[in-house]
């Protein structure tokens, strides 16, 4: 593993640790999270591995746990890994589409001391969901929210946003309190891996953002609302004016380990190139997350160039996200396009004006869904 | 919010989030759906007595005698109307 030899400052532990238990997964969302080569991607940690990164990272501080994938059910030991959890005093979050979830399943999960499911729904109507998921999984999606309340766990809902079921933000509120959500995340899709390739299909306008962003506020206050179904809107980058401070600062809080063992600060950072991320398989969580290369190298304020480097705003945002950087300029050291101060600026000002012209029906473009020979497909090119 | 809270009042710690000693962090800290919040030591030791049993009159007395302090009940029940506004306590009585 290359170890960093530059000046670093004092490194706080990885509170977070996203555990993407698999690829795998039964649904093809066009804007998946997940690497565009995972179909080359084939090895998987084993139960044994897994218990020894939980135990590791667990020494170290992490506390809050994401079990997610690829759909994290796929995992057969999947209950052996809550309850190793459990024992060891995570609070452990399944983050899953519910596909092939059931009640006896949850009911297995819960004893081995899971403490929450956030599952996700693509559209409130089943066309528009079973379409985006490349699954006909809507009315069982619903059952599924059912059976999570009826065991006594609080429920996340998670929504992801874009254009195609922008316009139904009043029902997606509507659908949420019907099906008694605790929480309702209504995530505005970020442009890596898939949802890149699928941006033209995916992009809001501006116009859609803003009336659908009203709408959620306004439900927010809803006598019946406030107080008993937290609300979460995470804006869409690209109609920001300033970056987000991604993932808290590089290697700071998140800790992502993918299914292949390899560690990474966030769960796109394998799309940035030359970063030679190291692997559990090979080193220890505490090696990793403190003396390797590739998490010390945006740590500090060392790797910065202008406009960052003299920013006064650099400590708020960290220079945004690198992945979005190195996707949209070809230099993950550049400062994040979507800062209005960033010489880039102009790609995220293209993007947005090409979308009002594929949101119209006659020049929308297709759609490239996440599937196994797709993925392969681009491994081609 | 502090209306409601009476000297009888019995509270209870949520059962949808999770109140836990934390030895790296040296601290207590709340765990919830996606989120954590880290406490002092005054919150963690009012939060623990939100167990069912104890009331408020007994909350305050056991602070008083654990942190040598008087006149620290307002205080307490600020804190637990906040706490009740989180959803981290219930009003029990």
């Amino acid at each position: 593993m290359p170890t960093s030899p530059k000046t670093i400052p004092p490194i706080s532990p990885p509170r977070w640790l996203l555990a993407e238990l698999t690829y795998a997964c039964p649904l093809q969302c066009p804007y998946c999270s997940n690497p565009v080569n995972f179909s080359g991607i084939k090895s998987e940690l084993s139960t044994q591995d897994w218990k020894r990164v939980l135990s590791q990272a667990r020494a170290m501080g992490s506390v809050q746990l994401g079990l997610s994938g690829g759909e994290p059910l796929v995992r057969k030991d999947l209950a052996e890994i809550v309850d190793h959890a459990r024992t060891l005093g995570y609070y452990s979050n399944l983050i899953t589409s519910g596909y092939g979830l059931s009640l006896a399943r949850i009911q297995e999960l819960k004893k081995a001391g899971l403490d929450h499911i956030q599952i996700s729904i693509q559209a409130s109507d089943a066309t528009l969901n079973n379409y985006i998921a490349g699954t006909d999984c809507f009315e069982h999606k619903r059952e599924v929210a059912g059976w999570i309340k009826e065991t006594g766990y609080p429920m996340v809902l998670c929504v992801v946003i874009h254009r195609q079921n922008i316009d139904q933000m009043q029902n997606i509120l509507e659908m949420a309190t019907e099906l008694g959500a605790d929480y309702l995340e209504l995530a505005n899709t970020q442009y890596y891996g898939w949802a890149k390739l699928n941006r033209d299909y995916l992009l809001p306008t501006r116009e859609q953002v803003e009336s659908s962003e009203r709408i959620a506020q306004a439900y927010k206050k809803k006598p019946g609302v406030k107080g008993k179904m937290k609300i979460y809107y995470v804006v869409p980058d690209y109609y920001e004016d300033r970056p987000k401070a991604c993932m808290n600062g590089w290697g700071t809080t998140f800790l992502t380990i993918a299914p292949d063992g390899m560690a990474l600060p966030c769960h796109a950072a394998r799309e940035l190139e030359g970063l030679n991320f190291p692997n559990v398989n090979e080193n220890s969580v505490s090696d990793i997350w403190n003396k390797s290369t590739a998490f010390n190298q945006f740590r500090g304020d060392d790797w910065m160039q202008e406009p960052c480097r003299t920013c006064p705003e650099k400590d708020k945002d960290f220079g945004g996200c690198h992945c979005q950087a190195f996707l949209l300029t070809g230099d993950a050291t550049n400062a994040d396009p979507v800062c209005s101060k960033s010489p880039h600026h102009g790609v995220i000002e293209q993007a947005i004006e090409l979308a009002v012209n594929f949101a119209k029906p006659e020049t929308s473009p297709k759609v490239f869904v996440r599937k196994r020979q797709n993925s392969k497909a681009l491994e081609r090119d | 919010m502090s209306d409601q809270i009476k000297s009888t009042s019995v509270f209870q710690f949520s059962k949808e989030n999770r109140l836990q000693w934390e030895p790296t962090q040296n601290k207590h800290v709340i765990l919830y759906p996606e989120g954590m919040v880290e406490l002092n030591t005054t919150s963690a030791e009012i939060l623990k007595l939100c167990d069912g049993k104890h009331s408020l009159n007994e909350i305050v007395s056991e602070l008083e005698k654990k942190f040598s302090a008087t006149g620290i009940r307002s205080e307490i029940t600020d804190f637990l109307s906040v706490a009740i506004e989180k959803n981290w306590v219930s009003l029990k009585t």
